[in-house]
């Protein structure tokens, strides 16, 4: 609970905060009476301005005072129950985590036997249920849009509705990747694939791979440099590796750009794509809601 | 200054004064006559209303029902969403208008006869009579001992009030859970926490306020009755004692010719202290305490009736008019003057501004959110996307189609499944995409229009303007 760095601070509060309301009550019960100066006229307060605007003593009612003794006596209990002086904690042992996690406990309990009906299915039949599918949409649009686009069509992250999958796009590579996330690495290729002229035949031979304006004489410079280093990991065909996940460089799906600065900057510096694991941080239940989801998007005649 | 006088003892040596005062009871007494009927008119008009409203049905809901949860307003056929606090705004402001303008008129007319605090402490002395008795009975009885029948009328007395004070709570939680369900679930004994706490707040609010604290509502609380009197002038309407008329006051007996007797009309009989409920003297002049309610009016020209004397010594009339004689035409010509006038031009203009406004609403909203982390992306095509969410609300308690088509740059297209159904009262999140051709527009941002529109009917449409971005 205390977060002080030395128990003065409690004593310091404390002392502060019960000392304030003391002086309080004594300021109340000193000025629950006045003295009337000599000979006053009855009412007044003695204060006249413009000769004669005098200020009239209008009491306020009695039980008004006593709501302010109420207010003291209220804060006393108050601080016993609740932390209030340093880092006394109160009688009820209130703190506001507690209280964030009963709530949780609370929305768990009642949306878990929604969430549970849709774990005992099978992903393809939770796709084809439309409140399922509503469900997810507003799950995706809360995780999941920042990198892939509110329509789920791509921006930082990959587009979701093609059927390009570099992982594989059935229902549980689907759940695998949301659950454990993935880290696709393109290691920079600069210095192995030589100077800056070569860097560009190669990143025109990538080009001519899917039928993109190209250099013809450049591209046939690059095509040697590709077979002898960026097969290995494309393939000699430029279609990629299923089991190294590596990108089909045929297609015209490209997730960082497809012009020629973008495909040098790509092998010069590499690529980093992280889709961070959701293990622990969504449960069981809104994974399985977001990959049926996400499958659906694919599959154009369930949608 | 009267009531601090006892308390200041008449030496010369410095006293101790009190600064909190003990109340003294008011024992208003009952009185009939014309503003008395006016008053009753009222109490019932408006309680009629308050009770009966929560009961009334429209297509199958509530009436009037504030959702709160749902975040909805239903008002007969409207249904306000938070999107349209602007209407409650313009309500808040037609009504401290209104006031402003009644109160520059005619005074205290609100306080006097429809502020609630008013007419539940009517319904709750209709009570205290109706068990009690009235003025001296009552005195009578709160001095007496404390004997059997003392207590039988007190428990009889507070019970009623309670159970009134319970209704009223319950009616006011009817107007935020629906009563219909309400009304069972309290039967049942079968309440949530919240309903339970709210029906005895307000329940205690009412008994407290209407049986107990009364006139200090007014004299201490509220704040209407102390800003009041910077609308007042010399020509608002007030409640008069016509001292010229009626001073020196005295004792007389019918038949004497008062006026050789150096009298003035008034008896001096204390009808209209003994009938106000703050328990102020209207003899002495305006005051604050007043909240004009004419009590003291009905129970003077009863008074001046059995004397045989001419109504009106206590009366509606204006400062100017008791001191400048006016006639009633005068006090009316002078009801016309820049205050009311600027007064009455705001309100009518405001007024005006509401109901246009609510005449014009469409029950159709729309937001536009563009998404942030990625401003433009390439399609497989070389095309330029940008996505958009659309968040279209259906105010009305029928399903909508709705059409989507989007403006701003030459050949752009709009990417969305289409027609869309929106159900009844729902709010929907619609992804789109806009698409251009990068050659058609110049990199930066270029502004563009989406347009919702309802399928069948053209007249429930919304305009919502956003951002397409341009690598």
């Amino acid at each position: 609970m205390s977060d002080f760095s030395s128990d003065f601070w409690t004593f310091y509060i404390g002392l502060i905060t019960v000392v304030s309301i003391i002086a309080c009550a004594l300021l109340l019960y000193s000025y629950s009476t006045a003295r009337a100066a000599k000979g006053d006229e009855a009412g007044t307060t003695g204060h006249v301005w413009d000769e004669d605007l005098a200020e009239k003593n209008n009491p306020l009612p009695r039980w008004w005072m006593w709501m302010f003794y109420l207010t003291i006596i209220f804060s006393l209990i108050y601080l016993a129950l609740y932390p209030g002086l340093g880092s006394y904690a109160g009688a009820f042992g209130w703190s506001s985590r507690q209280q964030y996690d009963d709530e949780q406990k609370q929305a768990a309990a009642l949306y878990g036997p929604i969430f549970d009906g849709y774990l005992k299915q099978d992903i393809k039949a939770v796709a084809d249920d439309p409140k399922a599918h509503a469900i997810g949409q507003r799950l995706f649009l809360n995780y999941c849009a920042q990198c892939h686009g509110s329509d789920a069509g791509g921006g930082v992250g990959p587009n979701l509705r093609d059927d390009v999958w570099l992982y594989g796009g059935d229902p549980e590579t689907i759940k695998a990747s949301i659950t454990n996330g993935r880290l696709g690495i393109m290691p920079p290729m600069g210095a192995a694939v030589g100077s800056e002229e070569d860097i560009k035949d190669v990143a025109n031979y990538v080009r001519s791979l899917s039928g993109l304006a190209h250099d013809a004489s450049r591209a046939q410079r690059g095509k040697v440099k590709f077979a002898a280093i960026c097969a290995a990991c494309h393939g000699a065909d430029g279609k990629g590796k299923r089991e190294l996940h590596s990108a089909d460089l045929t297609d015209k799906d490209w997730l960082y750009g497809s012009s020629e600065a973008t495909i040098i900057e790509t092998i010069t510096k590499g690529r980093t794509g992280q889709m961070p694991a959701h293990k622990g941080f969504l449960d069981d239940g809104k994974i399985h809601l977001l990959t049926a989801y996400v499958y659906s998007l694919s599959q154009p005649h369930r949608q | 200054m009267s009531q601090l006088q006892p308390r200041l003892a008449p030496v010369n040596s410095p006293v101790e004064v009190d600064l909190y005062e003990v109340r003294r009871e008011i024992y208003p007494r009952a009185v009939r006559g014309w503003f008395a009927s006016w008053r009753v008119a009222l109490v019932l008009l408006t309680q009629v209303v308050f009770y009966g409203t929560a009961w009334l049905s429209w297509n199958g809901r509530q009436a009037v029902l504030f959702d709160l949860a749902a975040r909805k307003f239903y008002i007969f056929g409207l249904v306000v969403w938070p999107q349209d606090f602007i209407f409650l705004t313009m309500l808040l402001i037609i009504a401290a208008l209104s006031l402003f303008l009644f109160t520059a008129v005619a005074g205290r007319l609100w306080c006097g006869y429809a502020c609630p605090q008013t007419v539940y402490t009517e319904i709750f002395l209709w009570i205290e009579r109706f068990i009690e008795g009235d003025r001296m009975q009552r005195m009578r009885l709160d001095q007496g001992a404390l004997d059997t029948r003392k207590l039988f009328k007190k428990t009889f007395k507070h019970l009623a009030w309670i159970a009134l004070a319970l209704w009223t709570g319950f009616t006011f939680v009817g107007y935020f859970t629906p009563i219909r369900t309400l009304a069972p679930e309290v039967a049942g004994v079968s309440l949530g926490p919240w309903e339970t706490f709210w029906i005895l707040f307000y329940g205690f609010a009412t008994y407290g306020n209407a049986g107990w604290m009364r006139e200090q509502v007014c004299k201490y609380m509220c704040p209407y009755a102390r800003f009041q009197s910077v609308m007042f002038d010399s020509d608002t309407l007030i409640i008069t004692y016509d001292a010229q008329r009626g001073e020196p006051r005295g004792s007389r007996s019918k038949s004497a010719d008062y006026k050789a007797a150096g009298l003035g009309a008034c008896v001096d009989c204390g009808i209209c202290v003994q009938v106000c409920p703050t328990g102020i003297d209207i003899r002495n002049g305006l005051q604050y305490e007043c909240i004009g309610c004419a009590a003291c009016i009905d129970g003077c020209d009863r008074v001046m009736d059995k004397m045989g004397y001419a109504h009106g010594l206590i009366r509606y009339s204006t400062e100017n008019a008791v001191r400048g004689g006016y006639r009633d035409r005068d006090i009316v010509r002078h009801v016309l003057r820049p205050r009311t006038l600027v007064y009455s031009a705001i309100l009518l203009a405001i007024a005006t501004a509401f109901l246009a406004l609510l005449y014009l609403r469409v029950p159709l909203k729309v937001d536009v959110i563009r998404d942030r982390a990625t401003l433009v992306r390439e399609t497989t095509d070389g095309l330029l996307e940008n996505v958009y969410r659309l968040q279209i609300m259906n105010t009305a308690e029928r399903p909508r189609t709705v059409l989507i088509t989007a403006s701003g740059i030459e050949g752009m297209r709009l990417i969305v499944p289409q027609p869309i159904d929106v159900p009844a009262a729902t709010m929907l999140t619609v992804p789109v995409a806009l698409r251009i051709d990068s050659a058609t527009a110049s990199p930066g941002s270029h502004p563009v229009r989406f347009h919702i529109e309802d399928s069948t009917d053209p007249r429930v449409r919304a305009d919502e303007k956003s951002m397409f971005y341009v690598r």
